[in-house]
């Protein structure tokens, strides 16, 4: 399958080879004779947008996932797993992308559980709890209360605690699904430590991330999937990330740069007209007072770290949270929001952090989640049409590269990238005036990004004032014309942005302003 | 936002002044935690000891041994009930059949030995009648994927229409061995009387205990509750463990209408109707949460006891309808629900 032959022959022989692994859903082909081949002492990452097939290999490889043809061989025996019971007892350990732990049992429970430690009359618990801390200090965290219950804990917390649950029976195999997506920079570090200290123990670790530095940091080899195929596997010192990323999307790398030339070029005026004010807009205990315009036609980034008040500034000036201080003012009239509806009556469209999770309606068909805002903005005693149900789906199935086969889909079987357009697709359908986007990308592919990304930048070009925020700075430096830094609930400053900056612009000004306290030090 | 890093977990522990400090402060911490898993039992044994002194203050005689001894005697076959309806509970489903199969086992019970099935032969033979049901209810769950509520009422009202057909009128049990059995009792420390019923009802409960905490099939009871999926995903044995708990639950439920023909010496097809209602109050008030993960065994049989103790009061207030029970019981529950509620969205 790959193309790309892969140099230095390994004299290690192989742990884990998937070979023509097929796999359909519903007669939909997901993999298409997909190879994989894990090595002891490597990290290989596994590459690919959403929807290309990474997490049914993965399924696959753990026996979640039924196979339709291919085998996996397990140190050279045909071993196909049937369970993840299965797998592990082949040594096959996996974290799974969404946590897969169980909340009201403790951190000892969880990592033991299906393998405690059993004495002559059943579990040992003793034994069971000292073998979960040894796997804690393992990873470093012997912070943790082994006692506490998992729901007490942050998710980062509880990541790497699904991390030591899998570690503690030393597989010869580790699976890491997305395992840094809910962790801050520095946690993120520690795991990646953690994954390079079980290499160097002679692990093989299949890692898959949608952090492309993450993956460049720790991994010797990586295969690329696109639509359920193998396109490409290289040696990571091999290869850059044009390569990598135009391999992923099988679009240029052109067009990524293309953007953000087209979007210095605009150029936001200062005269341009001022829709949404607001005059020190605050919240005890969320954010301090703070003032903002927002104006037609420009693109206003937050940047900050996560806890520094970005968020709760969205959703104070979208009225999904209640301000107990300050005013809004909309084309020059006072407003007082009371929530998201009143907002959406105002032509405030807002996407909150999760929306994803909590706007979906993973029952309802794409067209009928589109429609939602449209149909609840209109009344519910005016039912929209057919015809018009058909002509808002039309419009924003080709401006957000959705499939048309999808439209009668229930929204829940489409992958992540896609609901998040869908969702941005709802927003866009109520024609807002303000838009605002709270981590419209985050977690999703490159390729379903870059749509969301044109979007915005074409829907400013049309006159809405769009609020985007976003973890990756990159992402704010690229699309907005000005930027919003703010620190400990706190504005500290705005950008006007243009050639001269960069992320490390925000990065120091954030940086100049730390006073000792430790990046997400929210609570 | 919930960007906490791991050393911000302790919200309850106090600034440390010192590494010596720091560790006891800790350690307190800890035990607090642990406190907090077990807070909705002690709830409930607290509402206990309430109830015991409202009546040890208002009556004489009821703090006695006799009235305590009587609490389990009476209500051996409801603790039964309650510890099957725990391991189901716990997983996130119900189980609405079990007073109907208790009348179906203690209605068999009667109606075999009324044939001269010797009592040896009967006694496992009703409890197995139960698992059986059990069984059923776990395949239609777990295989067919019915809801819980409604495979279990479907179990229920086959149950209580085979009493029926079995015996439409009272049969008494008049069999000597059985009756031997029944009668037969101890004095523990010379004051306290324990039956044959209360005997069994103790083991189940020790078993039971010992299932769910020190066994694979316990722990994914837990896991179970906690998230099916993710069960799942832990690569326990879910399939395995969702139908076990409904034969368990039926299991309990047979030989709670053992327990029940010993009791009342007679079969009659209307005996325990609402009881699994009972069953399931005194889980909830022992603190087992209805969404499932959450709970122990031990605080169902103080749910038990609570449920008991207000029934005693009322006898003893004497003047009072005994429907009053019931008005008692419907407040604690709600009282306790609006207490679990509240413990989950501290935590959350």
């Amino acid at each position: 399958m790959g193309p790309q032959a892969v140099p230095g022959g390994h004299a290690v022989a192989p742990v884990v080879e998937m070979r023509g692994i097929t796999v359909e859903y519903s007669g939909v082909r997901v993999l298409d004779a997909a190879d994989l081949t894990l090595r002891p002492g490597e990290v290989h990452a596994l590459m690919g947008e959403n929807g290309a097939g990474k997490s049914t290999l993965i399924g696959a490889l753990t026996g979640t996932v039924p196979i339709l043809a291919g085998e996996v061989l397990v140190d050279g025996v045909p071993r196909t797993p049937t369970s993840v019971a299965r797998s592990r007892a082949e040594g096959i350990a996996t974290v799974f992308q969404e946590s897969h732990l169980s909340p009201s049992l403790s951190v000892a429970e969880n990592i033991m559980i299906g393998h405690e430690v059993r004495g002559r009359f059943g579990i040992s618990w003793a034994k069971s709890r000292e073998r979960a801390e040894a796997a804690l200090a393992a990873l470093g965290i012997e912070d943790v209360d082994p006692r506490a219950p998992l729901e007490t804990l942050s998710p980062a917390t509880k990541q790497l605690v699904a991390v030591a649950r899998a570690i503690v029976l030393e597989p010869r195999v580790l699976v890491l699904d997305e395992p840094t997506s809910s962790l801050d920079g520095s946690e993120a570090t520690r795991l990646l430590g953690v994954v390079r200290r079980l290499r160097d123990q002679g692990v093989a670790v299949l890692f898959v991330s949608h952090f492309l530095e993450q993956v460049f940091e720790v991994s010797d080899r990586m295969t690329v999937l696109r639509g359920g195929r193998v396109v490409a596997e290289f040696r990571t010192a091999q290869v850059d990330r044009a390569e990598l990323i135009s391999k992923m999307i099988g679009e240029d790398i052109g067009a990524l740069q293309a953007l953000h030339s087209q979007r210095l070029s605009h150029h936001y005026g200062g005269s341009a007209q001022v829709t949404l004010r607001a005059t020190s807009i605050g919240r005890r205990g969320a954010l301090e007072p703070t003032d903002l315009d927002l104006a037609r036609g420009e693109v206003v980034g937050f940047a900050g770290l996560r806890g520094s008040g970005r968020t709760e500034l969205a959703r104070l000036m979208s009225g999904v949270e209640r301000a107990d201080h300050g005013e809004l003012w909309l084309d020059g009239h006072r407003v007082q929001l009371r929530g998201p509806a009143t907002a959406l009556r105002h032509r405030i469209a807002v996407s909150t952090e999760n929306l994803r999770h909590e706007g979906i309606v993973a029952g309802l068909t794409v067209r009928e989640n589109i429609v939602l805002a449209l149909q609840a903005l209109r009344g519910w005693t005016r039912p929209l049409s057919r015809a018009e149900q058909d002509a808002v789906v039309e419009t924003y199935l080709d401006a957000l590269h959705l499939s048309h086969e999808d439209v009668d889909r229930p929204a829940g079987e489409l992958s992540g990238g896609t609901q998040q357009k869908v969702m941005l697709a709802r927003l866009l359908a109520t024609r807002p005036h303000v838009l605002i986007l709270d981590e419209p990308t985050r977690g999703i592919d490159i390729a379903a990004k870059l749509d969301i990304q044109r979007r915005v930048a074409r829907l400013a070009g049309e006159g809405v004032a769009v609020v985007f925020i976003s973890s990756e700075l990159e992402e704010v430096v690229r699309l907005s014309d000005r930027i919003v830094v703010l620190k400990d609930r706190e504005k500290i400053g705005e950008l006007s942005n243009g050639p001269g900056i960069t992320v490390d612009t925000i990065v120091e000004m954030i940086a100049a302003e730390l006073d000792g306290r430790a990046p997400g030090d929210d609570g | 936002m919930a960007a906490v890093a791991p050393e911000k977990r302790g919200t309850e522990a106090p600034p440390v002044a010192g590494p010596q400090r720091g560790r006891r402060m800790s350690t307190i911490a800890r035990r607090l935690r642990i406190d907090r898993r077990y807070m909705p039992v002690v709830g409930t044994f607290v509402v206990l000891a309430l109830i015991l002194s409202v009546g040890g203050v208002r009556y004489d005689n009821f703090l006695s041994t006799n009235v305590l001894a009587n609490l389990f005697i009476n209500n051996s076959f409801l603790i039964v009930l309650a510890v099957g309806m725990t391991f189901v509970i716990l997983t996130g489903g119900i189980d609405l059949s079990v007073g109907a199969v208790l009348a179906l086992s203690a209605v068999s019970a009667a109606y075999l030995l009324d044939a001269g099935v010797p009592a040896a032969m009967v006694m496992p033979a009703v409890v197995l009648i139960g698992s059986i049901i059990g069984f059923l209810i776990g395949v239609m769950v777990h295989v067919f994927d019915v809801q819980p509520f409604i495979a279990t009422l479907a179990g229920m009202f086959f149950a209580r229409g085979l009493c029926f057909v079995i015996a439409p009128v009272a049969i008494p049990i008049t069999d000597e061995t059985f009756v031997a059995i029944s009668a037969w009792d101890t004095w523990v420390g010379g004051q306290w009387r324990v039956t044959t019923s209360v005997m069994i009802a103790l083991a189940v409960v020790a078993l039971a205990f010992y299932l769910l905490h020190y066994t694979q099939f316990g722990r994914t009871v837990y896991a179970i509750g906690g998230g099916e999926q993710s069960a799942q995903l832990m690569g326990l044995p879910v399939a395995r463990t969702k139908v076990l708990v409904y034969v368990v639950s039926g299991t309990c439920a047979g030989l709670g209408g053992l327990l029940f023909a010993m009791y009342s010496r007679s079969g009659y097809s209307l005996t325990g109707v609402a009881m699994e209602l009972d069953a399931i109050a005194a889980v909830v008030i022992g603190g087992t949460l209805l969404t499932g993960g959450t709970g122990f065994v031990l605080g169902s049989v103080l749910g038990v006891l609570v449920l008991g103790l207000i029934q005693t009061i009322i006898t003893f207030e004497g003047t009072l309808s005994s429907w009053w029970t019931k008005i008692v019981i419907g407040v604690l529950l709600l009282i306790f629900v609006v207490l679990q509620r509240v413990l989950t969205l501290r935590r959350t």
